[in-house]
């Protein structure tokens, strides 16, 4: 719950440092910080009150049948999240490091970094 | 309760250290603080119980996205900060 | 004046839709169904105790095989918007005696640590993903502590081109070998004993080829962002 609302929070922070910053650098350090509040809140979702880690080993209680299926005893928390989050983590970083390579050709070409030079698209 | 302590604590020096990426002047400043909020984001994820989650933020978030940062205003010296 | 009353506004709302997210929201406290049965069948079917391997590899791996691809693009975009042209280089000042010598003392190990987290993902937390990030880690640290530290392009342009064309092909065996509804599906190698490192099936040997390509595309981004364009 508190994780959760520290994930809101911190994805209207990076809205507002997208919206009100000038600089093409500060508008994708407020897109990261959008990503990690993303991040936060998909962890907090799959949270289980006193759970363990899904990973079944020493430390989970579990119990087998005749037929030698095995049955997990004890909580653990919801997987399905943990791995949607570990590949999206990735998938930011390479998309962090392709808009900061846009920053930095725009850049090299016309010399600056800021966003109102750049009045190709205004109407 | 010392997680429940702990929570709170990386929640708020998370919100603050945002807060602060936003109204500093210099860009430097903002991206050691976006370190900080992936720091205190992969503490989080361990207390929560999502070891895997919390290996990839903390090498990830708080190492390679700050370099890569630190890469790019090397490369645009002079116009980085507002 | 105008302006900060809509950035205000916009930010009003943004925050009233995810009100209702964060008020009817009350931890839950048991697993959904479809957890419980990755979770039963991770353990039954792949012999695995990493069920988020188990979901990452085996029951979402067409989700990863898209976001190995996605990485794939980016990194492509990287490398070509910031491929080698003739601006001058910038100086570079090299790294004091000791940096340099812990630096190259350091990294290999922290490869091997690497290879440790993806070759056993299937037994304990870490995997391909994390892995990979750890091995970049350690090519990001001879990078930034060695002036002349320079790795072979073509040797990483062929790991990652081997490990990309060596998952699919794994894939591929499991579509062959089990069945025709069976794309990604580990389980054409035996199952093997309970934690030991060669069980559940191909699934440490298609996480290693990711971890391979992982590490390899990241060190690539952290080289040409370095480089950035000069020569």
């Amino acid at each position: 719950m508190l994780v959760l609302i520290s994930g809101v929070l911190l994805i209207i922070i990076g809205i507002w440092a997208m919206l009100t910053r000038k600089n093409i650098i500060r508008i994708i350090i407020g897109f990261s910080i959008v990503d990690t509040g993303v991040h936060m809140i998909i962890v907090a979702i799959g949270y289980i009150k006193n759970a363990t880690a899904p990973i079944i080993d020493s430390a989970v209680n579990t119990s087998s049948d005749i037929s030698g299926a095995v049955h997990v005893n004890s909580l653990i928390v919801d997987p399905v999240p943990s791995a949607l989050v570990l590949t999206a983590i990735v998938i930011g970083l390479a998309v962090t490091a392709l808009l900061l390579s846009f920053a930095i050709r725009l850049y090299k070409v016309s010399g600056s970094l800021n966003i109102d030079d750049y009045e190709e698209l205004k109407w | 309760m010392p997680n429940l302590f702990a929570l709170i604590l990386l929640a708020v020096l998370s919100i603050l250290a945002a807060i602060y990426a936003v109204l500093t002047k210099k860009t430097l400043n903002a991206v050691i603080a976006s370190g900080i909020i992936s720091l205190s984001a992969s503490i989080i994820y361990l207390i929560l119980a999502a070891p895997d989650v919390a290996m990839t933020e903390a090498t990830i978030g708080a190492g390679l996205t700050t370099v890569v940062f630190l890469y790019a205003l090397k490369h645009v010296k002079g116009g980085e900060d507002d | 004046m105008i302006k900060y009353l809509l950035t205000f506004l916009a930010l009003l709302g943004i925050g009233y839709m995810f009100f209702p997210l964060v008020m009817e929201f009350s931890t839950p406290t048991r697993l959904n169904p479809l957890a419980e049965a990755y979770v039963s069948s991770s353990v039954n079917d792949l012999n695995m105790p990493n069920v988020v391997t188990a979901i990452v590899v085996s029951y979402r791996g067409l989700d990863t095989l898209g976001e190995v691809t996605v990485l794939f693009l980016a990194t492509a975009g990287v490398g070509f918007l910031l491929r080698k042209r003739n601006h001058e280089a910038i100086f570079r000042r090299q790294g004091s005696e000791i940096l340099r010598i812990g630096a190259s003392f350091l990294a290999p190990l922290i490869i091997v640590f690497g290879v440790y987290i993806f070759t056993h993902g299937h037994l304990s937390p870490g995997g391909g993903f994390q892995g990979g990030v750890v091995m970049a880690s350690g090519i990001l640290l001879m990078v930034l502590a060695c002036k002349e530290f320079s790795f072979s392009h073509n040797l990483i342009h062929f790991v990652e081109s081997l490990s990309g064309v060596g998952y699919v092909l794994m894939a591929l065996t499991g579509l062959l070998l089990i069945g025709f509804d069976s794309f990604l599906d580990p389980r054409f190698l035996p199952k093997g004993e309970w934690l030991s490192l060669f069980s559940s099936g191909a699934v440490p040997i298609i996480y290693s080829l990711i971890g391979l390509k992982v590490g390899s595309e990241l060190s690539s981004v952290i080289d040409s962002m370095q480089t950035g364009g000069e020569k």
